[in-house]
């Protein structure tokens, strides 16, 4: 049988138009929401106020002392560890940490390891503190890290 | 003169190739934006670290403090001072307490500018330590790499 009514071959065209301008507004918007995320992290602290709780359960176990002294603008001069001069060099100071704390049980000990105790004047700018801190704590072996000192606490701030 | 008069042609451009192009480019940028993890401040550029890791599990009761190079301390959007500080941990400790969590189940993140003074986020510690709080967690980014003290 012979169709007699073929229908047009109409091309039915999808207007592009409305959805560029919409997918284009998509893109800006993601453009301009976007911000490279950088990785954060905290270093864990455990700091009940001083004298509150078992103080006198080692009092013979001395925190290691770790003196910062800064200049007016705030920027380091001088770093002490238990009466060690250090200098500004931070390296010094994790090679000094090693030696003090590699005969003792490390953080995984019972007690929590060794303890230092950071003492810093008023104005020092705080990103050297982390940098005390990140030396004092441990050291990157590859992307290992070796823990040397967990607990850390702050002496009474300096006026 | 009679003027041969061209077939009045449509020039249409292709627009596959672009559109591919777009919806790779929307789709990259849909999965790297988040929205959760703003936790950041304008006026708190945070020190960097070597050892920095995130955190494996997100925080059970985390207060975010954010300190700025003023000393100015700002929670939950409100600005304080490390002696008015107290009111506004009081005001978290309510909300807390409502899900039976003391101070000792908080975690007090600090995010302090990398040039704040030392004291003052000291300070800022003992005003919490005096609402018993014990854990803190000092806020800083990983090292990407530059020089500089961390």
């Amino acid at each position: 049988m012979k169709i007699r009514n073929k229908e047009d071959a109409t091309k039915t065209e999808l207007s592009m138009t409305s959805m560029i301008d919409v997918v284009f507004l998509l893109l800006i918007f993601f453009i301009l929401t976007f911000k490279i995320v950088e990785l954060e992290g905290d270093f864990g602290i455990k700091m009940p106020l001083a004298g509150s709780s078992a103080s006198t359960m080692d009092d013979f176990d001395v925190p290691i002392k770790l003196r910062m002294e800064a200049d007016t603008d705030g920027n380091l001069t001088r770093m002490r560890l238990n009466e060690i001069d250090l200098g500004t060099n931070f390296d010094t100071l994790r090679g000094t940490i090693t030696q003090l704390v590699g005969n003792q049980a490390g953080p995984d000990a019972e007690d929590g390891g060794p303890e230092v105790e950071i003492d810093t004047d008023f104005n020092l700018r705080y990103e050297y503190v982390i940098a005390a801190i990140t030396h004092v704590s441990g050291r990157k072996d590859g992307d290992q890290i070796v823990k040397l000192v967990e607990k850390i606490k702050f002496a009474a701030p300096r006026r | 003169m009679r003027v041969k008069k061209e077939n009045a042609e449509i020039a249409e451009a292709d627009l596959t190739p672009m559109i591919d192009m777009v919806f790779q480019l929307i789709a990259f940028f849909m999965v790297l934006i988040n929205f959760a993890q703003t936790e950041s401040h304008d006026e708190v550029k945070l020190p960097s670290s070597q050892l920095i890791k995130p955190p494996d599990q997100p925080f059970e009761f985390p207060i975010v403090l954010h300190i700025t190079q003023d000393a100015t301390v700002y929670l939950g959007g409100k600005d304080y001072t490390a002696e008015t500080l107290a009111r506004g941990l009081k005001m978290e400790l309510a909300v807390a307490a409502a899900q039976q969590m003391g101070p000792s189940d908080a975690n007090v993140i600090i995010r302090a500018h990398r040039n704040t003074a030392a004291g003052e986020v000291q300070e800022v510690i003992r005003a919490c330590q005096a609402l018993d709080f014990v854990n803190f967690g000092l806020r800083a980014k990983e090292d990407l790499g530059q020089k500089g003290p961390g």
